[in-house]
């Protein structure tokens, strides 16, 4: 077990399985296919991601050292939140990118009843030592146990 | 984060409750990002990701209603990216029900809320947005709320304007709001570059792949690319200007680059040489085997990976005009070399509306006619994202169609080679 400190972006507490993507999260590449044809489970579709391509992330402790790809990521993100598809939390080993930060900042203030706790800056380690289906436990003041 | 009176006025509701969210959001956005300040947007137009009615989206649609319902429109008017649907790009009965039934229903009503917030015109549909025709070109130094990964790589780098990757919705916000939080690509340490890369390949390389390897290895960073201008030279003439668009859109989409820098070339790295470079900037050496091993990292994911291809895309981002009369000389050539008339692969080029609307006062439109390329306004992406599409074995010189969709990436001689003779070298 270990605990890690990291910087609230969306308070909230959580204890979720973990998914790790050690790239970038493309979030279109990850999500569209699943937002646009009902895929409750919002199956990674980015080709391009080995770590998640194929796997559920519906539910899941995201862990991933930031977003790339296109500048749609935010609305993606958004729209995967209104739609209740979007992972658990999503906990980053460095600092948030703009697209993740503007998906979670839109859910924040313009959505009401969405839970998903963000948290950023957990350090390279945190990435390194996360691996998938281990349990992770979100706190409210930004520290994340890895069990 | 320092407001003024007014912003701290609309933030506590003097303008209505859906103008403090927008406000809300913008600061709320911005100091995720250490920035104190709001700064007014100074670019004459403003140019939008979202341009698709696509029915996943209906939770930004009712966020548009949001604002269109509280009389909220943008000050400035915008572009933004292409439409989704072309009649004229070939699709069989099942795909053009999928994409007028299922996917792209809303786009009717999604280009009425367009226009009730500021659209520049009919035809100010392109990802493309600052090329000459289309007339949202950015000036040096100004402020934008652009979003469009590949637009805002281009504005900042080549033309030298001020903007963050800014996600869709953010970009109209911004815009909206009149201000954007001061951090990041606006601020001149947010600038500098941290990685440098070093070209040493024996030809000019593929700017699609260049941008691609880049991309991949810099992600979010700031490189300072020494070297291409070898290949470039040091004038930012058409070729210049297409090369370093079709590089940029391929570091932004297989990467998150959003403004790079190349020695003697682009305007800063001018300007400022190597005093952009930031101390202990990690460098990355790309030679022949780098690009290989990069080209030979994409996965091909079609079923059959040895299937003929059923149709080839070639614009994405949209081509330029001067790439449009290049290319239509090099199809022209390797058609005749080949002994066919027409292109042996259904082939589309995809350009700005206002880009074809002045190709074709040019003979070379008729003649591109005559090849069989069909040339049109749409997004390829967008095309690819119906699952009956996606399943077709689809080529494109595109590494940013590639890096979102099954399309399968081939350099620019490769691409002519199929079109024109088959894959027969």
């Amino acid at each position: 077990m270990k605990e890690f400190q990291g910087r609230v972006v969306a308070p909230g507490e959580v204890v979720a399985s973990a998914l790790v993507s050690h790239g970038g999260l493309n979030t279109l590449a990850s999500f569209q296919k699943a937002l646009q044809f009902g895929d409750k489970n919002a199956t990674c579709g980015d080709q391009n991601n080995p770590d998640l391509y194929g796997k559920q992330m519906v539910g899941k402790a995201l862990c991933l050292p930031q977003t790339i790809g296109s500048t749609t990521g935010g609305l993606v993100l958004y729209c995967a939140c209104a739609m209740q598809r979007q992972p658990a939390c999503m906990l980053f080993s460095g600092p948030i990118d703009s697209l993740a930060a503007a998906g979670v900042i839109l859910a924040d203030v313009w959505l009401t009843g969405v839970k998903m706790p963000v948290v950023d800056s957990l350090g390279e380690e945190f990435l390194a030592y996360v691996k998938e289906g281990m349990t992770v436990t979100v706190k409210e003041n930004g520290v994340v146990v890895v069990d | 984060m320092f407001l003024t009176d007014e912003q701290q006025q609309i933030l506590n509701g003097s303008r209505g409750e859906v103008m403090a969210k927008v406000l809300e959001t913008v600061i709320r956005y911005g100091e995720l990002f250490g920035a104190t300040r709001l700064v007014p947007v100074t670019s004459r137009y403003n140019h939008l990701v979202t341009s698709f009615g696509l029915k996943m989206m209906t939770p930004v649609f009712d966020l548009m209603q949001k604002l269109v319902d509280a009389g909220i429109t943008s000050g400035q008017q915008f572009s933004v990216d292409p439409r989704p649907l072309d009649k004229n790009v070939p699709a069989n009965f099942l795909q053009k029900l999928i994409f007028n039934k299922f996917m792209y229903s809303k786009q009717d009503f999604y280009e009425g809320q367009l226009k009730a917030l500021g659209l520049m015109n009919d035809n100010a549909f392109t990802c493309a947005c600052y090329l000459d025709e289309v007339g949202n070109k950015p000036k040096m130094g100004e402020v934008l709320s652009f979003a469009e990964s590949s637009a805002v790589v281009y504005a900042n780098s080549v033309l030298g304007a001020r903007c963050n990757r800014n996600s869709g919705i953010i970009d109209i916000m911004g815009s909206i709001a009149g201000f954007v939080p001061e951090f990041g690509l606006l601020t001149d340490e947010g600038r500098k570059a941290t990685f440098v890369v070093e070209i040493k390949t024996t030809k000019k390389p593929e700017a699609q792949l260049l941008g691609s390897a880049i991309g991949m290895r810099v992600m979010e960073a700031v490189p300072y690319i020494k070297g291409l201008d070898q290949w470039l030279g040091d004038t930012l003439d058409d070729d210049a200007c297409a090369y370093l668009k079709d590089f940029g859109a391929a570091t932004a989409s297989n990467g998150a680059v959003g403004l790079y820098h190349v020695e003697n070339l682009t305007p800063e790295a001018k300007a400022e040489g190597e005093g952009l470079i930031a101390e202990g900037a990690t460098v990355y050496v790309i030679d022949d085997a780098e690009l290989q091993r990069v080209y030979d990292s994409y996965p091909v994911i079609w079923k059959n990976p040895d299937a003929t291809p059923k149709l080839c895309f070639m614009g994405c981002p949209h081509m330029s005009l001067a790439q449009l009369v290049s290319w239509t000389e090099r199809v022209e050539k390797a058609l005749a070399e080949a002994g066919n008339k027409k292109v042996v692969i259904p082939t589309v080029f995809t350009s700005a509306p206002a880009v074809i609307a002045a190709f074709e006062k040019t003979p070379y439109a008729a003649r591109l006619a005559k090849t069989g390329v069909i040339l049109s306004y749409i997004c390829p992406l967008m095309y690819m994202n119906n699952p009956l599409c996606g399943k077709m074995p689809v080529i494109t010189s595109s590494n940013k169609l590639r890096t979102y969709t099954t399309a399968r990436y081939y350099t620019d001689d490769e691409i002519l080679v199929q079109i024109t003779k088959g894959g027969k070298q």
